[in-house]
């Protein structure tokens, strides 16, 4: 049985009349273990769906079971089987008090979902190990780093062991060191904990290097869904580049006609742009032809698709123009000290 | 029962949270007695029938002033205090605490029970501050009447920390709020007669002041320290502050239980 099955799942805001379909309809099954993005740009619906699976927003139509508990009758049982971690920058930050003590949030946390106090204190033990906090506890928030901060905020989604963890974009606002850092632990938490995670994220690289499989979200409505290679390989295959030595017009006929390339397109410089299903394999096919005719190569480049270029043909749009400097103007000005 | 755990699990962070502010600690402690001390002599000169509405021209014993004015500085610890607890909620929604806590099993009406608890015991430990302060003064009043006090703070720091806490997460903006709560608490201490005994106002200001539920309030204190205790403005006085707890608790539950906050 799928940990998140969600069916149309949708949200309407109704303000002064006028009404903004924030989420349309978006279908989800997320299988136990897994590690699964949800990408699209600021705005697409990320946000809003990530709040109604985890009951902050009632959806105003659709269905959903999370962690085995049907979210729209009864979503007290989802909260106690789920962790979240909100999203630590924007118009609301990741959950932390700069004023408490590292140890003091995750023995809170632990006592608001009922665990007693041996064994919070065990389990407070084991997330700052699992999570590179040790030392730490007697530290206040204030005066962690950002990435010890998003650490703890993880720490704190975890205190109650639960089989599945929502992360709202766990990685934004991190320097790229303190990023790869991060995506080792969330690895970790599936390897070591058994934990099944999804992840909201606007980083491609994070979504192909992290994630098993993809949502990828346009305007409220999920479009595709698939693992990152999967969903490569549905876009437009590989692209091979090459330049030849003379003999323009006679390469381009020749590898026309090979069964493994779908299309020839010649540019302006004479080189050969040619798109091919799998790349790896038709590279030595290729420059078989191309010997065997007496053409002589100047250059080769193969070139795999992105999640962008998936994202360009799934939705008309390119990720790369919304993130991250078009996020970042999003968000509101920083905050006043203490936020630090 | 769950509710009850729940409330003081957050009572216990939000009261760690102050105690750990040493400006908050020493507010706390010096405000009542620097209302006394900044306006008690000047009320000691005012005539007794000030007061009274006795015959007398001589000026009130200092015992009078105070009988008259500690329930008013009470209400006003209250209005001052109180009211402003909404802020620190605005601080922890930005700080996304409040999202977590309402993505726990804990009851979301805890994440207002829980400050509301904190909230009026420091307004009780502030009440009962001045209170000693007033005797060092110059205040006698019997005990009774002391209580009686507290009894009508607690009802008074439920109400307005609730409402206050309702009205900080509705607009989620301390620019918004700061001049909500001015607008609001300034028009309220001229009409409840906390500095003045509203006897002399004219009369169109005495039928307005009927709007203020604190008015009610500091009266059937002002009967307490005089050593009655069961007359129409004490019932009045226990109704009106019994109303504001409950009205604004509801009110300020409304605001936490509701699904999008």
């Amino acid at each position: 049985m799928p940990i998140i099955e969600a069916r149309g799942l949708a949200r309407t805001f109704t303000s002064r009349k006028r009404t903004v379909h924030a989420v349309r309809g978006v279908d989800l099954t997320v299988e136990a273990g897994e590690i699964v993005g949800f990408l699209g740009p600021n705005g697409a619906g990320k946000t809003t769906t990530l709040r109604m699976l985890t009951t902050l927003l009632e959806p105003t139509a659709g269905t959903a079971t999370v962690a085995g508990a049907d979210l729209r009758r009864n979503p007290l049982e989802v909260r106690r089987r789920i962790g979240y971690v909100p999203q630590a920058i924007g118009q609301t930050m990741g959950g932390t008090d700069p004023e408490c003590l590292v140890n003091e949030e995750l023995l809170d946390q632990a006592a608001l979902y009922r665990i007693g106090k041996a064994d919070a204190a065990r389990r407070a033990a084991a997330l700052t190990a699992q999570l590179d906090l040790s030392g730490l506890d007697k530290r206040p928030v204030k005066t962690l780093s950002g990435g010890q901060r998003r650490r703890l905020e993880i720490a704190l989604g975890l205190v109650h062991e639960p089989p599945l963890v929502f992360l709202d974009e766990p990685t934004t606002g991190l320097d790229p060191q303190s990023r790869s850092n991060l995506w080792e632990h969330i690895r970790g938490l599936r390897s070591d904990l058994g934990t099944t995670v999804f992840l909201t994220t606007h980083y491609l690289e994070e979504a192909d290097a992290l994630c098993d499989r993809v949502f990828i979200i346009d305007n409220g409505v999920t479009v595709a869904s698939g693992t990152p290679d999967e969903l490569k390989r549905q876009v437009s295959g590989d692209v091979v580049t090459l330049a030849v030595n003379g003999a323009h017009d006679k390469a381009r006929e020749l590898l026309a006609r090979q069964p493994i390339v779908a299309d020839v397109a010649v540019g302006g410089d004479g080189v050969l742009r040619l798109s091919v299903v799998n790349g790896a394999e038709a590279l030595p096919a290729l420059l078989r032809v191309l010997d065997d005719a007496g053409i002589t190569l100047a250059s080769i480049n193969l070139s795999r698709p992105t999640l962008d270029d998936v994202f360009l043909t799934m939705t008309g749009r390119s990720l790369r123009d919304d993130s991250p400097s078009a996020a970042a103007a999003d968000e509101p000005e920083p905050q006043p000290a203490g936020k630090e | 029962m769950s509710f009850i755990r729940d409330t003081l699990i957050v009572f216990r962070r939000e009261l760690r949270l102050s105690l750990r502010n040493p400006a908050w600690m020493v507010i706390v402690l010096v405000q009542p007695v620097l209302y006394l001390v900044l306006f008690g002599p000047l009320l000691t000169k005012l005539p007794a029938a000030t007061f009274s509405g006795s015959a007398g021209s001589a000026a009130a014993g200092s015992a009078e002033a105070y009988r008259f004015f500690v329930p008013g500085l009470l209400i006003q610890l209250g209005l001052f205090g109180s009211t402003f607890v909404g802020f620190a909620i605005i601080s922890d929604w930005r700080g996304g605490v409040i999202e977590r806590f309402r993505v726990t099993p804990v009851s979301r009406l805890a994440v207002m029970s829980g400050r509301v608890l904190r909230d009026t015991m420091v307004l009780v430990l502030q009440a009962v501050i001045l209170v000693l302060a007033g005797v060092a003064f110059g205040l006698r009043a019997p005990v009774t009447a002391v209580l009686i006090s507290l009894g009508f703070i607690v009802f008074v720091a439920v109400g307005l920390a609730s409402v206050s806490y309702a009205t900080a997460l509705t607009v989620k903006s301390e620019d918004a709020f700061a001049p909500l709560l001015n607008s609001i608490i300034v028009p309220l201490v001229l009409l409840s007669g906390i500095m003045l005994p509203l006897t002399l106002a004219p009369g169109w200001l005495q039928g307005v002041a009927r709007i203020s539920p604190f008015r009610y309030i500091i009266d059937a204190m002002r009967e307490a320290f005089a050593g009655h205790y069961a007359n129409t403005i004490m019932l009045e006085g226990v109704l009106v502050a019994a109303g504001l707890a409950v009205i604004c608790l509801v009110l300020g539950s409304r605001v936490f239980v509701r699904e999008n906050a």
